[in-house]
């Protein structure tokens, strides 16, 4: 290393050295200075860039001073800025009137720009449907959008209150929120299928609040211990039923009795053709019950298990079927088949089970049980019949099934049995030889008096 | 023992001849003299002297057992698991042969460590057998290399997440560890690719690898002699007659033979009795089951690693375990230069450092299977 | 002595040699079922029918559509997992557990499958009707 010494000699290393950093600099040089320029107009550009990319919230002056205010007057920058109307363009003048561009609040809020103010609850519906029934008006924003929400609401029996006078039942904006309107599609709607029975729920299931309309309040409770709500929320099926699916969502009613089984078998076809065959569509009928409703009832709709049909104590026939009587033999019976090819199918899956563990390979006994349990999953179904001899049809099929592969399981045990004995024969072969070995080693080593332990 | 063909037990005219006859073109006699004289040490350690001679013979029933499977596997994602659901279930034994593959695989893992260990403990990688030391020890990373690579040949799902996560680790090594990654993978991922890498591993570059290797071990140890614990040396200098030595052959050869029998009859057991399970096809698009782990004899690296924080520093806790684990192997194999001549006394702090390594790889395995 | 080392040994050889020679030997069934297997033979199906199969450990269904044309696809629906069947009536497949249909290109179309059946490549191999899983799928 140089030492520096005021010389000739070290300024002329000096100015080496700072000639080799500055060749080492130029070709960087040569790219520092358009790289800074780029860096510098991407930061002035992307952030212009981005507001581009959102949509352009058409300015209200009502915005300024409302985003202070608590509720119930009070509507945020965000919560408008999540609105669907908003995103589409129209102002809080499009509902509420006013001039929107008057930043003070006499003259934004003056009547004669037309200010209405908070409209009246009867007059939510109308004021919406001026916009949300006029078919030309709506294919400018949406086309697909159905435009009879209205007139179905007329049908409704919250319209129909609403044109009493009832301003405590449910209009648009109880169900659709008013100042955060998303589309149903988005799953953060109260109105998206994931959340509807929540929304119905915070009138229907507050006791106090439905007092004076005398009907239950428990529903939704029925419904969250459903097999139905269980589909939508815990495995995400959205095609799952909920409140709107089966009442109707605009046209919101309860079915009636004689529709209930029109409404389940939209879904559930076979359940309702296999009914309509049974003797029990004509005396529910009769009886003024709802076909599907009387055994499943409405709301809680537990998944069904085999208890639910035959004479145990679990078991819904009963409830009309005494001893005796046709109907509480067959019951029994059909109750008996199922029990026996359940039963039937968990043997032969234990005795599977056995054989696997113990190394051994059932991957066709495994895949002729699948069939085994398509017997009993349609067997189950064909009980919607009531006549034991259909459903025997079904569980004779599966009974088959299972004992064949009751027998390979069987077979595969016999198979690891001939294995062992083959390992024993083995063991002995080679315990032979050791012993063999240790009397030859014994004797080779006492003759010879060598070494050995 | 005399050299004579008739002093020899058990000779017939036949053998003779045949002996003449490759002694006239191979000097066979000659081949076999170092042999004849090769003697075994006898004392109450003699027993550890058989773990070198099972791992040996593990390894020959791998590679028949390995042939006979190369008859029926195909190497190819498409095809690996069911032509091994094949050999379990078509093949007449099949389940016989394979079971016996990975049973022995598992026994071979285990006596080639245990003959490390006793060979550390007895003291017999130093001068003049640090080259056998160092065949050993390439040897023992060779075994763990063929265990990595054949388990995943199966391509079930343990195997693939197990092969997914051990080259992801080698991954972290620093500098070497992503070229690494990407040559043993045959590519970013685990793909077919790393399949057919795997397979091309385990049956041709390995099995090479460790024939030569298994040479020059056997080589070294037929040049150099067996070596005698240190205690046990100084105890027959100083009562010669005390010492005691047995033939090679055929005396501790018959012995060792019978060992092998054992070994056979113990994998029989376990073959029969608890069948190696052929799991479920692999699936990329799967997420990986829960508790997956390696095999246990990668198990007390991966539970350090557990065990390890996020962070020591600066530093990435697993990259430092690695580190620490690549220097330990390190220090492993140089032993032999590290200790200096048999009685020295750095020799005591390597016994203890091997007794605190078993400790330590016994208790991080068992703690890894205990805890959930 | 001699007898017991000599017998020995040659039982524990055979019984050692007797398992390797039948492994030799290949078995009949020389199918691996993994990505490709054969379903049928030509001719076996009539036209307008179905043929459940087995493909890999998972059924398949094979069918010959009116015009004459193959079709393949997993057999098993994606509601809860029953075997469907080819309804000759319907041109369609159909899940006889909850009415699920399916087209004859395995799209579900009707019922609560929520996902098509899985489609497979079939194509005639001398006598052989062979379906394979599709490529790159």
């Amino acid at each position: 290393m140089a030492t520096w010494r005021n010389n000739g000699t070290a300024s002329a290393l000096r100015s080496k050295r700072t000639r080799r950093l500055l060749l080492l600099l130029r070709p960087a040089s040569r790219f520092l200075l358009p790289a800074a320029l780029v860096l510098a107009a991407a930061c002035l550009l992307l952030p212009a860039a981005s507001f581009a990319a959102e949509p352009q919230l058409a300015k209200s002056s009502c915005v300024d001073c409302h985003s202070s205010f608590p509720a119930p007057t009070g509507v945020t920058e965000e919560q408008w800025a999540t609105d669907i109307h908003a995103q589409k363009g129209l102002t809080c003048a499009s509902c509420h009137g006013g001039d929107p561009k008057d930043p003070s609040p006499e003259g934004a809020m003056n009547k004669k720009a037309g200010f209405r103010g908070k409209p009246k609850r009867t007059e939510i519906p109308e004021m919406c449907a001026k916009c949300h029934s006029d078919g030309a008006y709506m294919r400018q924003y949406n086309p697909s959008l159905r435009t009879d929400q209205f007139a179905q609401y007329q049908t409704s029996i919250h319209g129909k209150r609403l044109a009493k006078g009832d301003t405590k039942v449910a209009v648009c904006v109880d169900c659709h929120s008013v100042h955060g309107i998303r589309p149903a599609k988005d799953p953060r709607s109260t109105v998206n299928p994931l959340n509807v029975a929540n929304t119905c729920a915070r009138c229907h299931a507050d006791a106090a609040y439905m007092k004076e309309y005398k009907i239950n309040t428990d529903q939704f409770a029925g419904y969250s211990a459903s097999v139905h709500h269980e589909a939508m929320v815990v495995r995400g099926d959205l095609s799952a039923p909920t409140c709107t699916t089966c009442h109707g969502n605009h046209g919101a009613a309860p079915p009636g009795v004689a529709s209930v089984e029109n409404v389940c078998s939209t879904c559930h076809v076979f359940q309702a053709q296999l009914f309509d065959t049974s003797p029990h569509k004509a005396a529910f009928a009769a009886m003024g019950t709802g076909s599907c409703v009387t055994c499943h009832s409405n709301h809680r709709i537990v998944h069904p298990t085999d208890k639910l049909i035959g004479t145990g104590n679990e078991a819904v026939c009963t409830n009309c079927h005494a001893a005796g009587d046709p109907g509480f033999a067959a019951a029994g019976r059909i109750h008996d088949d199922l029990s026996r090819l359940d039963e039937a199918l968990k043997r032969s899956d234990q005795i599977l089970d056995k054989a696997e563990s113990s190394g051994m390979e059932v991957s066709q006994a495994r895949l002729e049980e699948a069939q085994g349990r398509d017997s009993l999953i349609k067997a189950r179904v064909t009980v919607h019949t009531f006549q034991p001899d259909k459903v025997e049809q079904d569980t004779q099929a599966g009974m088959k099934i299972a004992d064949k592969t009751y027998k390979a399981g069987v077979q595969a045990l016999a198979e690891r049995d001939y294995r062992r004995k083959g390992l024993g024969l083995a063991l002995i072969a080679i315990v032979a030889v050791l012993i063999g070995l240790r009397m030859y080693i014994r004797q080779a080593e006492s003759q010879k008096g060598e070494g050995g332990s | 023992m005399a050299s004579s063909p008739e002093a020899t037990p058990a000779t017939s005219p036949h053998s003779n001849r045949l002996v003449r006859w490759l002694d006239e073109r191979f000097g066979w006699e000659q081949l076999l003299a170092p042999l004849r004289h090769k003697t075994v040490p006898v004392h109450k350690l003699s027993y550890w002297y058989f773990l070198g001679g099972i791992t040996f013979f593990l390894f020959t029933i791998q590679v028949l057992t390995g042939i006979l499977l190369l008859l029926y596997y195909r190497p190819s994602a498409n095809e690996a698991f069911e032509s091994v659901q094949y050999i379990m279930t078509q093949v007449k034994f099949g389940w016989l042969v394979r079971s016996i593959h990975s049973w022995s695989a598992n026994l071979m893992i285990f006596t080639a460590f245990a003959h490390m260990f006793s060979v550390l403990f007895l003291r017999a990688y130093t001068k003049p057998r640090e080259l056998t030391w160092l065949t050993g020890m390439v040897l023992l990373f060779l075994v763990l290399g063929f265990g990595f690579s054949g388990y995943l040949l199966p391509w079930n799902t343990l195997a693939f997440f197990a092969t997914k996560v051990g080259t992801e680790i080698t991954g972290q090594v620093p500098i070497i560890g992503k070229p690494l990654l990407i040559f043993l993978r045959g590519g970013e991922e685990v793909t077919g690719a790393t399949l057919t890498r795997f397979f091309g591993f385990h049956v041709a570059l390995l099995p090479g690898l460790a024939t030569v290797l298994i040479g020059l071990h056997l080589a070294l140890i037929q040049r150099l002699g067996i070596s005698v614990p240190p205690g046990q040396e100084a105890a027959w200098k100083a009562l010669p007659p005390n010492q005691r030595e047995m033939p090679f052959f055929p005396n501790f050869f018959v012995r060792e033979v019978m060992a092998w029998y054992i070994a056979l009859g113990v994998l029989g057991v376990l073959a029969a009795l608890y069948p190696w399970e052929l799991g479920t096809k692999a699936d990329p698009f799967v997420a990986a089951p829960a508790g997956i782990r390696p095999e246990w004899y990668f198990m007390f690296m991966f539970q350090t690693l557990k065990f390890l924080p996020a962070k020591l520093g600066p530093i990435d806790g697993e990259l430092l375990g690695i580190l620490g684990f690549g220097v330990a192997a390190l220090i492993w194999v140089l032993l032999p230069f590290l200790g200096g001549d048999r009685n020295n006394r750095r020799q005591v702090f390597i016994r203890g450092l091997g007794v605190f390594a078993l400790a330590y790889m016994l208790s991080m395995t068992v703690y890894g299977y205990m805890a959930k | 002595m001699q007898f017991l080392l000599g017998g020995g040994l040659l039982a524990s050889a055979v019984a050692f040699l007797y398992p390797v020679l039948r492994y030799l030997v290949p078995p009949a069934a020389t199918d691996l079922g993994g990505d490709s297997v054969v379903a049928a033979k030509v001719g076996e199906l009539k036209v307008n029918s179905g043929k459940i199969f087995r493909f890999g450990s998972r059924p398949g269904l094979l069918i010959r559509t009116a015009d004459g044309e193959y079709r393949a696809m997993s057999a098993v629906c994606t509601h809860l997992q029953c075997t469907v069947q080819y309804r000759s009536d319907l041109h369609e497949v159909w899940c006889a557990c909850h009415n699920g249909m399916y087209d004859l290109n395995g799209r579900n179309i009707s019922g609560p499958p929520p996902r098509p059946l899985q489609a497979y490549d079939v194509h005639i191999n001398g006598d052989d009707i062979v379906v394979s899983r599709r490529r790159g799928a």
